[in-house]
């Protein structure tokens, strides 16, 4: 690979043994890959707060031994913990106790404190255009697509060794040239931007795009950018999505001509009403009726905007005994809520506000016995084989009203 | 048989071929408690490969295989060696963070595709991959 003097120095130490030791690393991906050079980044996100076993925290710990500091600003994704309400997380002492020092042991690098998966609903959003090294699967797919910065799909070790050197190997989705629509999925009928609509969409994109960078033609505006959010983090899960296309919505595609870079679909779908309806089936693997353990939203963390739709929804609300609505957010979000009135509400509603971690990834639930319904693709994707629950997916509204009647009810799906 | 291969990590590993002919992701793929493979719809489910020099077209799915291997190279309980024939950054990513925290070697080699052919389930191979000279050599026991 092509090195700059400065990054050849980091090579052999002249930057401290923890940046060399991180170099060492990302050179080696970056010859896997056939980088010809590196880039510099505005930012990172790591997800390596998950504890995967010793190895997660000898690495760390062994970057914070050799006194390691990150060279770009680093948001944290989710860890095992939630550090402001430890009494949610049950688990094995053992685990909690590593997963915790795993936390901790990425802010000694001077990570942010963060611990979110949602990093671009916070004060460390990218930029259209920025250069950043993401993890996180619906982080990297909404930098991309809903903002435009360039991040390639990021993972373990290589997020944190990119944040050490502050830079990534310039190839795939950091340059123009690979950034282009390949396959195009025509949406026909969809006239209300609903939410369910756009993780069916989403869930078929996933599914079917194989590798391919998918384009949208026909996608109705959407309310906010939470829509986005949940297309992207299903198209994450049900497939390898890293980029994706909305004609006249995503910022580098407001023309289909802009969506293909002047090129042309290698393949076209279309996508009918009832092609989105059997995407949303799917996601399902409880029947309507099934008696319900507890409801579960936030996933991908739940925004500020997410939190107020919620709100007046719980008025007069009460869950049926035996049912646990739990909702995922990060710490930023969650002292915005606790600050403009919101929390007290959600409170007063019995409502569980979940932060640093996620309910699929580690162990929050108290029952797992049954049938939990969530408004999130993703969660419905992973909790079924992370968890061994059964999942019911519907909206936001069914949710609540399902949470209050104690059995899944849901109006139209779409 | 002498095999030139190109080297991602270094090392030098014997072991008798475990060959896949679908990849195998380790995330979900692969158990580091037994050794063995845990994906249910893999051709190969359930078979021991730890010690085994794993032959595989490439490597597959999430960059958490990448945690996955090196735990397992920490506990032994992983592959001898791999060999691959399309360069795999998140295979090489798990590899070289065992080798460095570790010292314990899974060596990865990338060889032709014609190469690859010649590998057989079973056959027995030295893997050795270290500056100047990379190549799987049969050791024919």
């Amino acid at each position: 690979m092509r090195l700059t003097a400065f990054e050849k120095d980091m090579a052999a130490g002249g930057q401290g043994a923890a940046a060399a030791f991180a170099m060492d690393i990302l050179l080696r991906f970056g010859e896997a890959i056939g980088a010809p050079a590196l880039l510099e980044i505005a930012q990172a996100h790591v997800d390596g707060c998950l504890y995967h076993g010793e190895v997660s925290l000898d690495f760390v710990e062994r970057l914070v031994a050799e006194g390691g500091r990150v060279r770009a600003p680093t948001t944290l994704n989710v860890g095992s913990m939630d550090l402001l309400h430890p009494e949610l997380i049950g688990g094995a002492a053992a685990l909690r106790s590593a997963g915790r020092r795993l936390m901790e042991a990425h802010l000694a690098l001077g990570c942010e404190r963060s611990f979110t998966c949602a990093p671009y609903q916070t004060r460390f959003r990218p930029r259209f255009g920025e250069q950043i090294a993401w993890g996180e699967s619906n982080a990297i797919v909404f930098a991309n697509s809903a903002i435009g910065a360039r991040t390639n799909r990021y993972g373990d070790f290589i997020d944190l060794c990119c944040a050490m050197t502050g830079r990534a190997p310039a190839f795939g989705l950091h340059l123009d040239a690979n950034r282009k629509g390949e396959i195009l999925f025509r949406v026909h009928d969809a006239a209300e931007a609903t939410d369910t609509l756009y993780v069916a969409i989403g869930a078929i994109v996933g599914a079917r795009s194989q590798g391919r960078i998918p384009v949208i033609e026909g996608l109705p505006p959407p309310r906010s950018e939470d829509q986005l959010k949940a297309l992207g983090a299903v198209a994450a899960s049900t497939g390898s999505v890293a980029l994706f296309h909305a004609i006249g919505i995503t910022p580098e595609a407001p023309t289909y001509r802009d969506a293909f870079g002047g090129g042309e679909p290698r393949q076209i779908i279309e996508l009918s009403s009832a092609d989105l309806r059997d995407a949303l089936a799917k996601l399902s693997t409880a029947p309507e009726g099934a008696p319900l353990v507890a409801v579960s939203l936030g996933t991908p963390h739940f925004s500020v905007g997410e939190f107020q739709t919620l709100a007046p929804l719980l008025s007069g609300f009460r869950a049926a005994p035996g049912v646990e609505v739990y909702v995922n957010t990060g710490r930023e979000t969650y002292a915005a809520i606790a600050g403009n009135g919101l929390l007290a509400g959600l409170e007063a509603a019995g409502v569980i506000v979940v932060t640093d971690t996620c309910t699929y990834v580690t162990s929050i639930l108290r029952k797992l016995d049954g049938v939990v319904m969530t408004n999130s693709g993703k969660w419905a994707h992973y909790a079924p084989g992370n968890l061994g629950v059964e999942v019911a997916f519907g909206s936001l509204e069914d949710c609540i009203a399902s949470a209050a009647a104690g059995r899944v009810v849901r109006s139209a799906l779409l | 048989m002498n095999l030139a291969a190109r080297c991602l990590v270094e090392g030098e590993a014997e072991g008798a071929v475990a060959l896949l002919s679908i990849p195998l992701s380790f995330w979900g793929g692969f158990d580091p408690a037994s050794g063995r493979v845990i994906d249910r719809s893999h051709p190969v489910f359930g078979a021991e490969i730890a010690g085994r020099v794993l032959a595989m077209p490439s490597g597959r799915g999430s960059s958490s295989a990448s945690s996955v291997l090196a735990e397992a190279i920490r506990r032994g309980t992983a592959p001898a060696a791999i060999i691959l024939t399309i360069a795999d950054p998140i295979i090489t990513v798990g590899a070289i963070v065992a080798r460095k925290l570790y010292g314990k070697a899974c060596p990865v080699v990338v060889c032709d595709a014609a190469d690859f052919e010649r590998l057989s389930e079973g056959m027995r191979v030295r893997v050795i991959a270290r500056e100047g000279l990379c190549a799987i050599v049969a050791t024919g026991v």
